[in-house]
């Protein structure tokens, strides 16, 4: 029998006492890759933080192999992110030794280094161990936060936006590893993209969100189905109400799009 | 200058605050947590005012005022939802009033409150020697213990906090650490001049080292030094002796900046 990795059900999510996330019900088998897509604001990031237990739930329960978010190990995290500070004082290596839960004396012995250096390897990034991490190209932090994430001995990976910034073919690549590595070690991913076209020819299913849940199935099926059409169009209406908000018509706040 | 007991004892207390503001000086610089430490130490002064008043030893009423300070900002800027910047402020003027207040209501010149203020080490005796060795000690042992929580939340305190790191506790650990360094220098260089060993050595050396590790050494490295050199220029040239340490980790920081060439 198939494993649940992670499960939904029926969570919403509150900012303020207004609900950003409702009615998120889904099912994620292990060694799954899952797309999480939506337009702008629809609560993708938000979603990911509850199940990694950085938001906490108003309502509904979610499981993370079996057990409340935020405590179970052996997961990976891969944060939205431009830019790590040019100036931070430490070497690749140390960066992706941080997600180890050992001590100082720990992290420079020999399983520690040794954990470090199959993580780089495995993303192709073994040559960059000394270099500070601060002056590498996006697309190598984005390697390296991934090295971050495989050396907590990761069976869940979780992406947010992790193509973002990267021109087509490091995008490509990225993906790529991405998914070799899922195969190899048998991980659960579940990455977040704007990109929906991008994201659907990578996952084996794709979940689609805006403030509550959409769709969720295969890609070829959710990519040509009504329900995403009707979540995208959200965006088209929010904008629509953005633009009207400029022009004198205010938009209660906190208030939904109209649902098409 | 050395055959004397009171500048032994001058000396070790120097290398005992060097070593400890050297290496938690890395974080506050790190962090950016240099006006923390400004509130933090002049805060103190609130607690050696209320320590002179009440009869109190002014280095444990100084210390007590400082811990709850840091605490007291932990706290109040995450119950308040404020930047701890304003928070920082309203502490620290709030304790410098009490200060200002406290020393109006005592007659006459009281020369042991300007020890505190800007410290009197060469009077420091074997026992405080004692304690400020312990003092410094824990607060080290402490910090390598969660040395690799400080440095994950300095690089992206979300993802270490996904990571499990309990992130709240150990902001309020670093804070009270500081809390804690304050009251160490106290009696070296005084709470109004604390926060220069905690700032400068290590912005200098993290101007000329890229790895942490050598920033720690070298921030370390540079207060030991400005202490000892700063009790040598102030014995030399018969100066506080305070002062002179100050002076001499400032100068370091800007003969840096004349020798570095601009960055990009």
């Amino acid at each position: 029998m198939t494993q649940t990795a992670v499960r939904f059900q029926d969570v919403r999510v509150e900012r303020a006492g207004v609900p950003v996330l409702e009615e998120i019900s889904f099912t994620v088998a292990a060694g799954e890759f899952v797309g999480l897509v939506g337009p702008n604001g629809a609560g993708k990031t938000t979603l990911l933080k509850a199940l990694l237990g950085l938001v906490p739930v108003a309502a509904g329960r979610i499981e993370v192999f079996g057990r409340p978010p935020g405590a179970s190990d052996g997961i990976g995290y891969v944060p939205q992110r431009h830019a790590i500070p040019p100036a931070f004082p430490a070497s690749v290596a140390d960066v992706v030794a941080l997600s180890r839960r050992e001590g100082l004396a720990r992290l420079a012995g020999r399983g520690a280094r040794q954990a470090v250096a199959r993580s780089l390897a495995r993303v192709g990034i073994a040559h960059l161990a000394d270099r500070p991490v601060g002056r590498l190209s996006g697309g190598e932090q984005r390697r390296v936060m991934l090295a971050q994430a495989l050396c907590a001995d990761a069976r869940l990976l979780v992406l947010d936006e992790p193509t973002i910034g990267l021109d087509l073919p490091a995008e490509h690549d990225f993906y790529a590893l991405l998914r070799s590595l899922q195969t190899e070690l048998g991980l659960t991913v579940i990455a977040v993209s704007h990109d929906l076209v991008a994201l659907a020819g990578q996952c084996d299913s794709l979940i689609c969100i805006n403030r509550r849940m959409h769709v969720h199935g295969r890609p070829a099926e959710v990519i040509h189905s009504h329900a995403i059409q009707e979540a995208y169009s959200c965006e088209f209406d929010f904008l629509a109400g953005e633009i009207a908000r400029h022009e004198g018509a205010p938009q209660a706040p906190g208030s939904r799009p109209a649902e098409p | 200058m050395l055959e004397y007991a009171f500048m032994q004892r001058a000396l070790a207390a120097a290398l005992i605050v060097g070593l400890v503001s050297g290496a938690l000086g890395f974080f506050v610089v790190l962090r950016r947590l240099a006006f923390i430490g400004v509130g933090i130490s002049h805060s103190a002064i609130g607690g050696v005012a209320l320590g002179l008043v009440l009869g109190i030893h002014p280095l444990a009423s100084g210390a007590a005022f400082a811990l709850a300070v840091a605490l007291g900002i932990a706290f109040a800027s995450r119950r308040a939802g404020l930047d701890e910047d304003a928070v920082i402020g309203v502490f620290f003027s709030a304790s410098m009033g009490l200060a200002v207040v406290l020393f109006s209501l005592e007659r006459g010149y009281r020369p042991d409150l300007f020890g505190y203020l800007f410290g009197n080490v060469l009077a420091i005796s074997a026992g405080e020697l004692w304690v400020l060795a312990a003092s410094a000690a824990a607060i080290l042992a402490l910090l390598a213990a969660t040395f690799r929580e400080h440095l994950f939340i300095a690089f992206d305190e979300e993802l270490a906090r996904a990571y499990g790191s309990p992130v709240e506790r150990m902001n309020a650990l670093l804070l009270v650490l500081v809390a804690a360094a304050v009251v160490v220098g106290m009696r070296l260089v005084g709470v109004l001049l604390i926060e220069a060993l905690l700032v400068i050595p290590a912005a200098v050396a993290a101007l000329w080292a890229a790895n942490f590790r050598a920033q720690l050494v070298l921030s370390v490295a540079l207060a030991v030094g400005s202490g000892a050199l700063g009790l040598a220029a102030a014995w030399a040239l018969d100066v506080a002796a305070g002062g002179a340490i100050v002076l001499v980790a400032a100068s370091c920081f800007f003969a840096t900046l004349s020798l570095r060439r601009p960055q990009p």
